[in-house]
């Protein structure tokens, strides 16, 4: 039984864990990994629908009006399928973690107190933007949507907010193991706030950008260069080269950040034994027993990006207490997991100056089909990288929940047989993953027979029908 | 300061109650709609009554959610280390509602229609059912202050099973009496009919229950029925009053007012669980003031039901308009 294995190796780490403990790890990675994809598509997939609207009002554009519908239509089924697996999690925090909501709830809910108001908005919006398409006025149904891209945003920061807590917990004071005291704006704006927000923001406007316009570059490749498809890759794609290297550049900042101020965590990162100056930066490889096979070494790298000098010292796995200490296998996969993610930016920064370059020179997309052959794939890499940086910062925190308060194993559930929830989890899921894919591909190919604008498909109806609107627009 | 808390987290339970409920007993109504030609008017009206506003109702459970762990944390985590056999179920249960739900809108085959409905309509059904028997468990005691109760007992006995019939024969009901109102506003008198014998088969039912149930708590939880007896009484007599009142009107009344009659009805229960159980949270051994959080967590709490008041009702309340006037297209 592969389940029985996996016990007896989680097990045989740390002696006392509790048997819930892999099964509760297990499943929160799985269904935070599966919402986590749905998100850019709630908060930033929305802004690309809100751009296509408005250009195709204020230019009478009936193919950007096309996109733009049936983009919400897109949005209606994902967000639905994210408002439930986020809700999975908020169950979650309680089921798998009844100590981390029992002992810290106080400090820790207030963000998510502020999303909900976020939510609320965004769930109310959301509905009257994607059913407001026929019997609406054009600008005003247009405004209706964006209340839905700012409780996105809102949103992402309070959440972002809790999670940013976890790593650099503050604003309480505890006696005889309560929480007595709470200075709720330390809480929301901790130590990693700041960097952490924007860097998922950034990452959601990514992912939308790239995996829309991976989308278009497909159809594109297979020879539909009709202005649909061209404007369905460059409005997303726009919005994702514009974020790629904000994001690089805050990237850059949140790992000097987490150099400062979570050292446990930067030394997983950088797979830093011991402490030391002169720290190379090393590229892949796997690290076990106390160091690193494989990999490319750039010399004082890890040093030179940290502090701007060779000379400056990075505190190695060795500092930390041994008990506390994260086992070599998880320093492995936070290392790597941080490899994929700045290579995965590095080329889709690459992707981004390509496209900056020929519109900066042609005002046209670059001419080569590798460019669509990159751009398609972009939108997958987009995710991988999402996910890879989730997993630093959530196994990079690792033994810990609450940094420096409460140890995982100490926050998970101790009834219950954890394994048959997350299998029945799983299998659920499964099938959600998959009807989700079936039924965005049932509407592509629903979309594509019908080729343009059916009359059912036209915004804003009858009164636009009546003005004399140019038909069609493409092919 | 700790009641004010409570109160808001109970408007919460109360209004997830009659909204969100009516929203899963419009999933009861789906799934016993029969066969895909006979079920299809019914299930039309559902689907168009229902789409744009159960995420929207959805999300008042997230508050709940929220307001409970943050607000009164020791609470939430006794809550969930004891009942985590239903609520476990009841996630479950959201995830494959609302998915089935959004799928069966861009499907066309009937047998997808038929299997994404299916999801949607069997877990609307039991879902509210396992929240019913956590409300059970809750209110008779069986969460111990410090967690760890019986996984089992916790939720299968005789309180937490009137709970759970409870709940999801008030969501029938509420949503058989919005259905009503609904199939009058666009005057299709058939389907009118078709939800009004079902609005009042379920008073009937849920009435049935409701009276057992004055026998099963009395022998089962007897401090809450000696809470709803007393002090919850009048809230228990103006819900059966409201319940009586929209069956009796359900031929003439404005639609307007039969929903308000039926959100009365299922609202004052709810309400009269939270009266009698006052000033506890858990049983008569964790009072309210002992498990909130330290005052400032509760004032953020209350600022953030300020702002729910200034942003989200209004906002509500125009989805909620803009709906019932037909601005809003589900086709």
């Amino acid at each position: 039984m592969p389940g029985l294995s996996l016990v007896t190796v989680g097990a045989s780490l740390v002696p006392a864990d509790p048997a819930q403990l892999l099964p509760a790890r297990e499943q929160m990675a799985f269904t935070l990994g599966f919402h986590i994809i749905l998100v850019p598509f709630g908060v930033a997939f929305t802004f690309l629908m809100l751009i296509a609207n408005a250009r195709g009002i204020r230019r009478n554009d009936e193919t950007a009006l096309l996109l733009a519908r049936r983009w919400s239509q897109v949005a209606a089924v994902l967000f639905a399928v994210g408002a439930v697996s986020g809700t999975m999690l908020s169950f979650e925090l309680g089921l798998l973690w009844p100590r981390l909501m029992g002992t810290y709830g106080a400090a820790f809910g207030i963000p998510f107190a502020i999303e909900g108001l976020f939510f609320f908005l965004e769930a109310t919006f959301v509905a009257i933007y994607v059913y407001g398409w026929r019997r609406m006025r054009p600008w005003p149904h247009f405004w209706t949507g964006v209340p839905v891209v700012l409780s996105g945003i809102g949103g992402t920061l309070s959440v972002v907010a809790a999670n940013a807590w976890m790593n650099q917990p503050g604003g309480f004071t505890m006696r005889d193991g309560k929480i007595v005291e709470v200075r709720p704006l330390e809480v929301i704006f901790n130590g990693a706030f700041g960097f952490e927000a924007i860097h998922m923001l950034l990452a959601a406007y990514m992912v939308a950008g790239f995996v829309v316009a991976g989308v278009y570059a497909a159809g594109m490749l297979r020879g539909r260069r009709d202005r649909y498809h061209r404007l369905g890759l460059l409005i997303p794609l726009t919005v994702a080269a514009l974020a790629t290297p904000l994001q690089i550049f805050v990237g850059d900042i949140a790992a000097r950040e987490v150099y400062r101020n979570e050292p446990a965590k930067f030394a997983a990162i950088e797979a830093v034994p011991t402490t030391g100056t002169h720290v190379p930066e090393v590229l892949g490889g796997y690290y076990a027993n106390g160091k690193v096979h494989g990999g490319i070494k750039i010399p004082s790298g890890a040093s030179l990006l940290s502090g701007y000098s060779p000379s400056t010292r990075i505190q190695g796995l060795d500092a930390i207490p041994a008990e506390v200490r994260p086992p070599d296998r998880l320093v492995a996969i936070v290392h790597l997991s941080f490899d994929v993610m700045v290579g995965i930016g590095t080329a889709l920064l690459g992707l981004s100056a390509w496209y900056a370059l020929a519109w900066w020179r042609r005002r046209d997309l670059p001419r080569s089909r590798w460019f669509l052959r990159a751009t398609t794939i972009s939108g997958v890499l987009a995710v991988v990288a999402l996910e890879a940086g989730w997993v630093v910062t959530e196994v990079g925190r690792q033994p810990w929940t609450v940094v420096g308060h409460l140890l995982t194993r100490d926050a998970v559930a101790t009834s219950g047989n954890l394994w048959l929830f997350f299998a029945a989890t799983v299998a659920l899921y499964a099938a959600v993953g998959a009807t989700t894919v079936y039924v965005l591909r049932l509407l592509r190919r629903r979309w594509r027979d019908q080729g343009g604008a059916t009359e059912t498909d036209v915004p804003y109806g009858p009164p636009r029908s009546s003005e004399s609107a140019p038909a069609g627009g493409q092919a | 300061m700790s009641t004010f808390a409570a109160v808001v987290l109970f408007i919460g339970v109360t209004t997830y109650a009659v909204l969100g409920g009516a929203d899963y007993g419009a999933g009861f109504w789906d799934l016993t709609a029969g066969g895909a030609r006979r079920g299809r008017d019914p299930r039309h009206l559902i689907d168009h009554t229902l789409a744009p506003v159960w995420e929207a109702n959805h999300v008042w459970l997230i508050f709940c959610l929220v307001m409970l762990w943050t607000g009164f944390p020791s609470a939430f985590a006794a809550i969930m280390t004891t009942l985590y056999i239903p609520l476990g179920l009841a996630a479950l249960g959201i995830v494959v509602r609302g998915s089935g739900f959004a799928f069966r809108k861009v499907v066309v085959k009937t047998d997808h229609q038929r299997a994404t409905g299916a999801a949607f309509a069997t877990s609307s059904v039991i879902t509210p059912f396992f929240l019913g028997t956590v409300a059970g468990g809750i209110a008779s005691g069986r969460v111990p202050a410090g967690g760890h109760g019986n996984p089992v007992t916790s939720w299968i006995n005789p309180t937490s099973l009137l709970g759970g019939v409870l709940a999801v024969g008030v969501c029938a009901f509420v949503a058989a009496v919005f259905l009503t109102a609904e199939a009058r506003t666009y005057a299709d008198a058939g389907l009118e009919r078709w939800f009004r014998r079902r609005a009042q088969a379920t008073t009937v039912a849920t009435g049935a229950v409701a009276l057992a149930g004055i026998a099963i708590l009395h022998a089962d939880a007897g401090r809450l029925f000696s809470g709803l007896t007393g002090r919850g009484l009048p809230l228990v007599l103006v819900s059966a009053a409201c319940g009586l009142a929209s069956i009796a009107l359900l031929h003439r009344a404005a639609p307007r007012l039969l929903q308000a009659l039926a959100v009365s009805a299922a609202g004052a229960v709810v309400v009269g669980w939270g009266v009698a159980q006052y000033p506890y949270l858990l049983g008569t051994h964790l009072r309210i003031d002992e498990a909130a959080a330290p005052d400032a967590t509760l004032a953020s709490l209350t600022l953030v039901a300020a702002a729910a008041l200034l942003l989200v009702v209004p906002a509500m309340a125009l989805l909620f308009v803009l709906h019932q006037r037909g601005h809003l297209d589900t086709t």
